[in-house]
């Protein structure tokens, strides 16, 4: 139900760029004010969202250790699965965000006769991950282009990279293929697997449908239903240059592929897509476990009441005493 | 108590509902709920609602305004630990926790999911606290809270033994253990908990320890574990209690004086501070390690912790040896010297027998007794015979919270490997930081769900398994009184022909003691190899 609520949504996403732009002409609405609108939603939430996490303070160190403490000399430390160091930490946290250290250690449960359990491993959802992410990351990098006047060298060099199979023309793109593809196996997995179906909400189909007709539609248009290109970069460096102007006849394909990415932004911080940001401030991961080595504060500590050892010898004193036991009052 | 079928005619069934989680009530069955806490024990601490209910009754009698009571209890948690805010917002259901826990992998129970277990709050959260919730409702994931979400919750909280296996594996760190600790801490405030908590919550804090051990009769049990030694190997030990000045405050938890195996680990314990000749006393007001008030509200916890750095001012010592516990060295390393510290009336640890500077205790003061004994081997301070373990075939289980909440892994093993001549670890997977918890953690150690712990214990159970199998393994070493305690009736279970030892007990067996008479048996009075004949003719 979930699922198909979503695809509906994204559906008439689509269809509403589609009739809007062809039929209604709507161009400066969905060229101009839906881009706006996206992406200061996108920057003001992103900002509320994780100031208001960076409210509620850490009162307790607690980060999960997963490798050897600090202890004696001659004992070798895990020092980037247990760090104690801000460097280490540092550390840690570089290979969670950009390897995803944590769910490379992703295992699959089999449970046989017997009953009898057994783990083998499991790297594809660790490979999907990582293969959307960065393909993700380089087509957004690649997208500046569009922006910038002239294209900076280093935007041709990850071009020519991404493009290096020289696979038709325009030159087929590796992140291209690589974010459909990865974005299909991370569906794909949510439907056939009856676990993950079962715990999978609207909120996760959602998402994934958005990306892949933002996937879809962009690919259409750079290889099959191709759209003017120039008058593409004339728009959008218009917007950043705030001087907002349509130029006419750009494809209502790129509209329709706009109006994704502008859902896309303005979804962001009001879903589980702030887990990019999220994942700094995970207090498991992002402190030194070294709690008995230096005193972390808790600002919120507050007094509590205790049984006392007073109060304690008051009421055992005669026994305390009958057993030999010393007591401070006699 | 509810009967349990035999471990061959055990089903565990991975079929998934017909309705959706958030259609799916909980049912109450003997065998997989506590028993309530009891009024009498509540009242004892003075937390919310003490009264006598079941989780089999329809009506939980709960305050009229506990609705509020929860919102206004939540929204104040959010408020103080960024842990559970982060957590309510950012999990994305990749399921990679999904068969991560042992209750899940046991049960086949969706919810013992960790990201449903997580989901039951997230949904009720999302309700009230977000716009997407308050909008969209249902289609967000929100759901509002009833009755059925409450006893949902009741259900779950105390189905998760707050082991973090599922946090290691989770790409943004996100802890169930936390959640289901939070959790529980809401459900106290309706007085929503089980007696196998509050009794020994109450115990502790009035008597010192979670059994209910007074004064008297704690020193008469020690003194008792010194007969037993003296029987052994004719080495009169003594020990002292409440003791001022003393260099040391030893503290352990109380399954160690109550209950075998942590008996004998408890005289390992006795032997080394007797053969060092350290200056240590044990107290009987902070005779307790463990902190069964972690398993109730954060609050509860410190007002047990408290105790520890109390009597170790009130006796002038210079810093605390801890015994071996689990959920204790969790406390001690992430939350003792945050919610009782600074212990600035204590020395940093320094080992009197070999000079060694603990640093990595700086701060709390306090050190692992194995941390401790693993520096004594390394300088040659012992006298060991390790073929006085021969008879055993020793496999190791990494206690949950010493590894995932301090990283304790190195030490324990090598003072195995010096105590012992067999010894074989577990397969990969199941050890270290990705060790199974033994199903009965976080205060779930009580026999009224005993199938549910069976089932939880499976999957380290079934590690143990492979090493008998492979290597003849019959004893299981572990660094914690519940596992002490409740690895026993999983062994019976699963791999009969087990036993469960502290590493304590090993190292009693091992250690030559001055003025000794020839050992014939082990602690437990079981003929040492080669011995049986010597111990066939004393009969």
């Amino acid at each position: 139900m979930g699922m198909e609520f979503s695809l509906i949504i994204v559906l008439a996403l689509v269809a509403a760029a589609f009739a809007g732009v062809k039929l209604a002409g709507m161009t400066y609405f969905f060229g101009v004010v839906l881009p706006y609108v996206a992406i200061f939603t996108f920057l003001g939430g992103f900002i509320i969202r994780v100031l208001q996490w960076a409210k509620s303070p850490v009162p307790f160190r607690i980060p999960t250790t997963a490798g050897q403490q600090m202890s004696f000399p001659w004992i070798k430390q895990s020092k980037l699965d247990n760090p104690t160091t801000t460097l280490q930490t540092i550390g840690r946290m570089a290979l969670e965000v950009l390897a995803f250290r944590s769910l490379f250690r992703n295992s699959k449960l089999e449970l046989r006769e017997g009953p009898k359990v057994s783990y083998r491993l499991e790297i594809w959802l660790w490979l999907a991950a990582l293969a959307f992410h960065y393909s993700f990351l380089i087509i957004f990098i690649r997208h500046f282009r569009f922006f910038l006047e002239p294209v900076p060298a280093l935007l041709h060099g990850i071009e020519r990279a991404d493009g290096f199979l020289q696979v038709g023309l325009p030159g087929l793109y590796l992140t291209d293929l690589l974010f459909v593809v990865a974005v299909t196996y991370l569906f794909v997995r949510r439907i056939i697997i009856p676990q993950m179906k079962y715990i999978s909400l609207p909120a996760d189909y959602f998402p994934l449908f958005v990306l892949l007709g933002m996937g879809i539609s962009g690919i259409l248009m750079r290889y099959f239903i191709k759209v003017d290109i120039t008058k593409v970069k004339e728009l959008a460096i218009n917007l950043v240059t705030f001087h907002p102007k349509v130029p006419e006849g750009i494809g209502v394909i790129f509209y329709i592929h706009l109006l994704l990415v502008c859902v896309l932004f303005a979804y962001f911080p009001f879903s589980k897509l702030m887990h990019l940001g999220g994942v700094f401030l995970s207090p498991t991961r992002n402190l030194p476990n070294d709690n008995r080595i230096k005193r972390h504060v808790n600002p919120w500590n507050y007094p509590v009441k205790t049984h006392t050892y007073a109060e304690y010898e008051d009421h055992f004193r005669e026994k305390m005493i009958e057993a030999g036991l010393p007591v401070d009052k006699e | 108590m509810a009967a349990i079928p035999k471990a061959k005619d055990l089903v565990i069934d991975y079929a998934l509902p017909k309705t959706p989680w958030w259609d799916t009530p909980a049912v109450f069955r003997p065998g997989y709920f506590a028993y309530p806490g009891k009024a009498k024990n509540v009242t004892a601490v003075g937390m919310p609602n003490p009264r006598e209910w079941s989780p089999l009754d329809d009506d939980w009698k709960l305050p009229h305004n506990w609705k509020e009571i929860i919102l206004d209890g939540l929204r104040e948690r959010l408020d103080k630990f960024r842990t559970l805010k982060l957590f309510m917002d950012i999990c994305v259901r990749c399921g990679a926790c999904a068969d991560k826990c042992h209750f899940y992998i046991g049960s086949g129970d969706p919810k013992n999911m960790p990201v449903l277990r997580a989901e039951l709050l997230r949904s009720v959260y999302r309700k009230d606290f977000t716009l997407a919730g308050k909008i969209m409702g249902k289609m967000a994931g929100a759901r509002e809270l009833t009755e059925d979400v409450l006893k949902e919750w009741f259900m779950y909280f105390f189905q998760c033994t707050e082991c973090r296996r599922c946090s290691l594996f989770c790409p943004y760190g996100i802890d169930t253990a936390e959640i289901t600790i939070i959790g529980r801490e809401l459900l106290n405030l309706l007085g929503l908990n089980i007696d196998w908590i509050m009794g020994p919550v109450a115990n502790c804090y009035h008597n010192g320890n979670h059994l209910g051990i007074q004064p008297h009769a704690f020193k008469d049990m020690i003194e008792f574990f010194v007969d037993e030694i003296e029987a052994v190997n004719g080495v009169r030990i003594n020990p002292t209690f409440n003791r001022k000045g003393a260099e040391i405050l030893f503290i352990t938890p109380s399954g160690d004086v109550f209950a075998d195996p942590g008996t004998y680990t408890l005289m390992g314990y006795l032997m080394l501070f007797h053969e060092l000749d350290l200056d240590y006393t044990w107290s009987t007001y902070a005779s307790e390690g463990g902190n069964f008030g972690f398993f109730t509200s954060h609050e509860m916890m410190k007002r047990l912790n408290s105790k520890m750095y109390a009597e170790a001012k009130r006796l002038g010592v210079k810093w605390i040896l801890g015994g071996e516990c689990g959920h204790m060295w969790r406390v001690i390393n992430q939350y003792m010297d945050t919610m009782t510290g600074p212990a600035d009336f204590l020395e940093e640890p320094v080992s009197p027998i070999t000079g060694t500077k603990f640093e990595n205790a700086k701060s709390t003061k306090m050190v692992h007794l194995v941390e401790f004994t693993a520096d004594l081997i390394k300088n040659n301070k012992l006298k060991l015979d390790p073929s006085r373990n021969d008879h055993l075939r020793v496999t190791y289980h990494d206690s949950c919270n010493p590894s995932r909440g301090m990283g304790f892994f190195e030490e324990p093993r090598y003072v195995l490997h010096n105590v012992c001549n067999n010894f074989f670890e577990m397969p990969a997977g199941t050890t270290r930081e990705q060790t199974f918890c033994c199903g009965a953690g976080s205060g779930l150690n009580t026999d009224e769900i005993m199938e549910l712990r069976m089932r939880g214990g499976l999957p380290r159970a079934n590690a143990v398994k492979w090493t008998q199998e492979k290597h003849d393994v019959n004893m299981l070493s572990c660094i914690c009184a519940i596992d002490r305690a409740v690895l026993t009736p999983l062994m019976d279970y699963w791999v009969p022909g087990v036993g469960v030892t502290g590493i304590h007990e090993l190292v009693g067996n091992a250690l030559v003691m001055e003025g000794e008479t020839e050992r014939t048996t082990d602690l437990r009075g079981e003929p040492l190899a080669g011995m049986e004949e010597a111990e066939n003719e004393d009969l």
